[in-house]
């Protein structure tokens, strides 16, 4: 394995019953990349995801994330990545610094440490005011950034984002990619899930899943070409109708 | 919130639920009307838990009575009630009981035999001058521990230790599943969090709630029911410790098996009915068939209630509480082994 290859996914496969969910796809991500992981509800996505990070057992097939096996070191796994759902889940009860401090904890970062992301966190999220309150009064963009901000609280290699903007306004999306470019920008991964076309479009290079199979994977550009489209938008028409 | 619920049930329920009988109707017929018939009537009527309801001159009036439920316990004096006695034959008194409610019955013609024994010792020896061969004896009963069979002192340890019991599993039956529920048990899940750390983390503020309620409780117990305290109160703090760990851990146990929260709550209820009614407090575990006595020993209620009655009542120490002490730590190695092993990181 390449060294600057932190995920690598080899014929993985995750079967329930009679249907399989996830068929034999195979791919590679680089250190430092944007990967968007695109398909339609339904084809995939977050099975394949919750494999990659140790949530879920592969049927068959193989795959290493930050150098660790899928199968056998799930534990391991779960040092070295972040991980931020579309389902919001951050503790609604908790203070906003309190599930700073509670997930830091989590992660095993030194008292110093947690007050020190503490108050990055809070000044780069401009949340100084609420730091106090519950998160639950938060509204929902700010919550999904700081849900963002938290899943990376251990300074993961590799971060997963599992629809991180569903249900967000336009301006919260744009700076939840300024955050993603800077996230990447510092030499991390983004491994990312989104139904929006035009993010699909930031990304370093897309794959493009239906009924369980990669059926597309390049850079945007290269996919417009190929499926002779102007826009990501069209790709993924012609592929998952 | 979590803790005044508990302690009105506390306060309400010693004072309710008690086998204690207070109000004994009772039914006299006197057909001997005799000085001493007109003895032993005053004597039962002076009694302050029976209750007087009629002197009817029949038995049918009496039988209607209690037909009609208004009274417990027919007493019929026969009419040659004094001139036997003074004969020195055994007069016979007939007593009819109305065991539709088992314990008033039982409970009520005890009251009577006693007050009809003492009548027999005080009077008999006075009247008859030549005193039988066989002599009498009585048996001078005495109850130790409780000498006043005050109620509440037996029945208030045992519904605090219910209480807490059933607080703390009905919280920790809730809680997992709730994060399922909510999903932030999917971001606990993608943590390199270990699996015991995240069960001992479900625990301990449980327990502290259970021991803040226990705490509390016993002052209230102590406050309003003057119950003894006879042993060492902390022997019973740290029993239990372990006691709320067994039953926490059913309680995760039931929550990493449930998908929602009703099941959660329906699967607690079931082990709450069977732990409540099988615990010792209604129901001696003495009087139990020998199966369901073997039953309590998984009962971690059956043992928090015999070692509160042992150490507050009794002041045991703690040899006398060695074996509940004992498998309550097993119950509560096994129910955590089974909770922690139970909760999967990963499907």
């Amino acid at each position: 394995m390449n060294t600057s290859t932190v995920i690598q996914v080899e014929n993985l496969t995750k079967r329930f019953g009679n249907f399989t969910a996830v068929d034999t796809i195979s791919f590679e991500v680089k250190k430092g990349e944007i990967f968007g992981f695109l398909g339609a509800n339904g084809a995939g996505k977050t099975t394949a995801i919750k494999m990659l990070i140790g949530l879920s057992k592969p049927t068959d097939g193989m795959g290493k994330v930050a150098g660790f096996d899928i199968a056998k070191e799930p534990e391991q796994i779960k040092k070295n990545i972040g991980y931020m759902s579309q389902k919001f889940s951050l503790y609604n009860d908790l203070t906003v610094k309190q599930n700073i401090r509670f997930f830091g904890g989590i992660y095993g970062l030194s008292k110093e440490k947690i007050r020190q992301k503490t108050h990055t966190i809070l000044t780069e999220l401009d949340l100084e005011s609420v730091a106090k309150k519950p998160v639950a009064e938060l509204p929902l963009g700010w919550k999904q950034r700081l849900a963002f901000a938290i899943s990376m609280v251990h300074e993961p290699e590799i971060v997963f984002l599992d629809e991180p903007t569903g249900g967000v306004d336009p301006n919260v999306r744009r700076q939840f990619w300024e955050t993603i470019y800077y996230v990447a920008g510092q030499g991390r991964t983004v491994f990312v899930t989104t139904h929006y076309m035009d993010e699909a479009e930031y990304c370093d290079r897309v794959s493009i899943m239906v009924d369980g199979k990669i059926e597309a994977l390049d850079t945007p550009n290269t996919l417009k070409k190929q499926f002779n489209a102007t826009s990501m938008d069209e790709v993924f028409l012609k592929l998952a109708r | 919130m979590m803790t005044i619920m508990p302690i009105v049930q506390l306060i309400l329920l010693s004072n309710a639920a008690s086998n204690e009988i207070k109000e004994v109707n009772i039914v006299i017929v006197d057909r001997d009307q005799s000085e001493s018939s007109r003895l032993l009537n005053r004597k039962i009527i002076a009694n302050d838990r029976f209750n007087l309801v009629a002197i009817p001159f029949s038995s049918s009036t009496a039988k209607d009575y209690l037909q009609a439920n208004k009274a417990d316990i027919v007493l019929e004096i026969p009419n040659d009630f004094e001139r036997k006695y003074v004969r020195g034959e055994r007069p016979k008194l007939q007593m009819l009981v109305n065991a539709i409610n088992g314990q008033n019955a039982t409970v009520g013609s005890g009251y009577l035999n006693t007050i009809i024994g003492t009548f027999n010792a005080e009077i008999i020896p006075n009247t008859l001058r030549t005193t039988p061969a066989t002599a009498q004896f009585t048996v001078a009963s005495r109850n130790w521990y409780n000498p006043e069979l005050n109620y509440k002192h037996f029945m208030a340890p045992g519904i605090l230790a219910e209480l807490t019991a059933l607080l703390t599993i009905v919280l920790s039956a809730m809680n997992v599943v709730r994060e399922r529920e909510l999903g932030t048990i999917e971001q606990i899940n993608v943590t390199p969090i270990k699996k015991w750390q995240f069960i001992i983390g479900k625990l301990v503020p449980f327990l502290c709630v259970g021991m803040i309620l226990l705490t509390v409780g016993i002052l209230v117990s102590k406050l309003l029911f003057d119950i003894p305290i006879r042993g060492n109160i902390g022997l019973i703090f740290g029993y239990a410790v372990f006691n709320l760990i067994a039953v926490l851990g059913l309680g995760l146990l039931i929550s990493n098996f449930a998908d929602t929260q009703q099941q959660a709550i329906f699967v607690a209820f079931f082990f709450i009915m069977i732990f409540v009614l099988m615990c010792g407090l209604f129901t001696p575990i003495e009087s139990m068939p020998k199966w369901a006595q073997y039953l309590t020993i998984p009962n971690p209620l059956a043992h928090i209630i015999s070692v509160s009655r042992k150490v507050l009542m009794k002041g045991s120490g703690f040899w006398d509480i060695r074996w509940e002490i004992i498998y309550t730590i097993l119950l509560a190695i096994v129910f955590n082994a089974l909770a922690i092993w139970s909760y999967k990181k990963q499907t």
